[in-house]
């Protein structure tokens, strides 16, 4: 139960739980996230973004980096980017990286 | 950038727009495009003998099922033609010894495996040799929350707890967990405990499902169907633990349509967005659509191929759509919504599965309809008929098979 119900804040490390895949699908030619009984369809940012949720780098990182990548105010993105992650999280398909005991 | 996530449920909820996007990038069936998820009915076989199970009522022989190999042609075709996810289920899919092989295939093609199961002939190893393959989610089916109700619905002594023990592997062995739970009137007093035993097993996501009247159910409708009292707070008990639970389990509610004034939308509308190959091969609209006499369904094992069937086989094009719509709903303004409900019930009550699905209020079988499924819901009826393979076997006394 520990990894349900998170909240997505800038020191979150979010990666996809086992039942929710990201592939590109060939025949549709866009990518996808498949999750019992569903099949999401994630825009090209949003994909962007969950290519970089690899339970190591922090959400604060993965702004940062988009930030820099678009020179683009980081406050807005890090805002659109924890918005996006916390409604995926609401729904179940995104888990936090456990907390090595330090 | 404002990051989307659009949903395109392809099965089981309500469809959204996104479904729209993913349809219009089509596939190698141009006209309808290919459905993301398929269902696959390795077996009519099982140890379960649920009243309202649904699979027809004359089922397909152990004799007839596909071979391994076919179904790995068949599973690397179906990844072929664009379709992402396959959902194994039966009968009771883990009565075929090849199921491992069959998951592993799929993993191998690039397919996202569900395995819908009864769960009571699982064993941590078998769990873990179907994890190790690959599986990426189980559903388990529970027939209520105690084995006292649970093993009388299912005609099974014990299946109750063999359930929980395999939900409880399923969660040890961080694989995601569905707990599908099929209500009626002789289980809904369970509902709250149900929705607590699915918090209890750590699952992801609990299915309540009231049984959906065709086949077996249809034979036992008098001893299944809910009172319209036990509906209504069916809806305020899901809709209570929707909130309270959100984030914790997801809640998916099937309605039961004989008492909604609109038809539901069955299967996204005949030949649009889903199918399923039964055991012996037969590529059909829906679960139950060999209910349906007089429809001609070809097989994987004719000289079609499966996308060829889905776009062009007179069986799929029948329904499709709203061209085939008679009156009321033709001009109706929620043809596109519907599709004029579920073809199997117009034709299990009408007779013709042409018809208005008589659970639309606007079908002139509507009223009789309601009043038949009242009358029986008071009926005091309590025995089951059993699903087997010998055409159901009444069960003795109210007290299990």
């Amino acid at each position: 139960m520990a990894s349900r119900n998170i909240s997505v804040s800038e020191a979150s490390r979010p990666i996809l739980p086992r039942h929710a895949r990201l592939k590109f699908d060939q025949t549709r030619q866009l990518w996808v996230i498949l999750a019992p009984e569903r099949v999401l369809a994630p825009d090209e940012t949003a994909v962007e973004i969950l290519q970089l949720c690899d339970g190591a780098r922090s959400v604060a990182e993965i702004v940062d980096q988009l930030a820099a990548k678009y020179t683009a105010e980081r406050a807005a993105i890090g805002a659109d980017v924890v918005a996006m992650l916390q409604d995926l999280a609401d729904k179940g398909f995104l888990t936090e990286a456990r907390e090595k005991t330090p | 950038m404002s990051p989307t996530l659009t949903d395109a449920s392809p099965v089981m909820t309500d469809p959204s727009d996104g479904l729209k996007v993913m349809e219009a990038r089509g596939s190698v069936a141009e006209t309808f495009g290919i459905p993301l998820a398929v269902l696959a009915e390795l077996t009519h076989r099982c140890p379960l003998q649920c009243p309202y199970c649904s699979n027809p009522v004359e089922l397909d022989r152990a004799g007839s099922e596909l071979t391994t190999d076919e179904w790995k042609e068949v599973l690397s075709e179906l990844a072929e033609i664009g379709v992402l996810q396959i959902h194994f289920s039966g009968g009771e899919p883990t009565a075929r010894k090849d199921l491992v092989e069959l998951v592993r295939h799929a993993t191998e093609v690039g397919l996202y495996s569900n395995l819908i199961t009864s769960a009571v002939l699982l064993t941590r190893d078998k769990l873990q040799a179907l994890r190790d393959a690959g599986l990426c989610h189980v559903q388990i089916s529970f027939q209520g929350n105690e084995p006292l109700v649970a093993d009388r619905v299912a005609g099974l002594k014990n299946s109750h707890q063999k359930k929980l023990e395999a939900a409880r592997w399923t969660r040890e062995l961080d694989l995601p967990l569905t707990v599908n739970a099929v209500m009626h009137r002789q289980n809904l007093h369970q509902l709250a405990d149900v929705i607590q035993m699915a918090v209890d097993l750590d699952a992801d996501r609990l299915e309540v499902a009231n049984v959906q009247y065709y086949g077996w159910a249809l034979k036992n409708r008098a001893a299944l169907m809910p009172t319209l009292a036990q509906i209504e707070e069916t809806s305020r008990i899901v809709e209570e633990a929707q909130a309270r639970l959100k984030g914790v389990l997801a809640i998916d509610y099937v309605v039961p349509d004989y008492f909604a004034l609109r038809p539901k939308k069955c299967m996204g509308g005949w030949g649009r967005q889903f199918f399923n190959i039964s055991p012996s091969g037969k590529i059909l609209p829906c679960h139950a659509a060999e209910t349906i006499t007089g429809l001609d369904f070809l097989s994987v094992r004719s000289n079609h191929s499966i996308a060829w069937i889905w776009q062009n086989s007179e069986a799929f094009n029948r329904y499709r759509g709203t061209g085939w719509m008679p009156e009321p709903c033709r001009s109706c303004d929620f043809k596109e919504i519907d599709f004029g409900g579920c073809r199997c019930q117009a034709f299990a009550l009408t007779g013709d599965a042409g018809n208005t699905d008589p659970a639309c209020a606007l079908s002139p079988l509507h009223e009789q309809i309601f009043k038949v499924a009242e009358a029986e819901s008071a009926s005091g009826e309590h025995c089951f008929i059993y699903r087997n393979f010998a055409g159901g076997t009444p069960e003795a006394d109210g007290h299990g098979a």
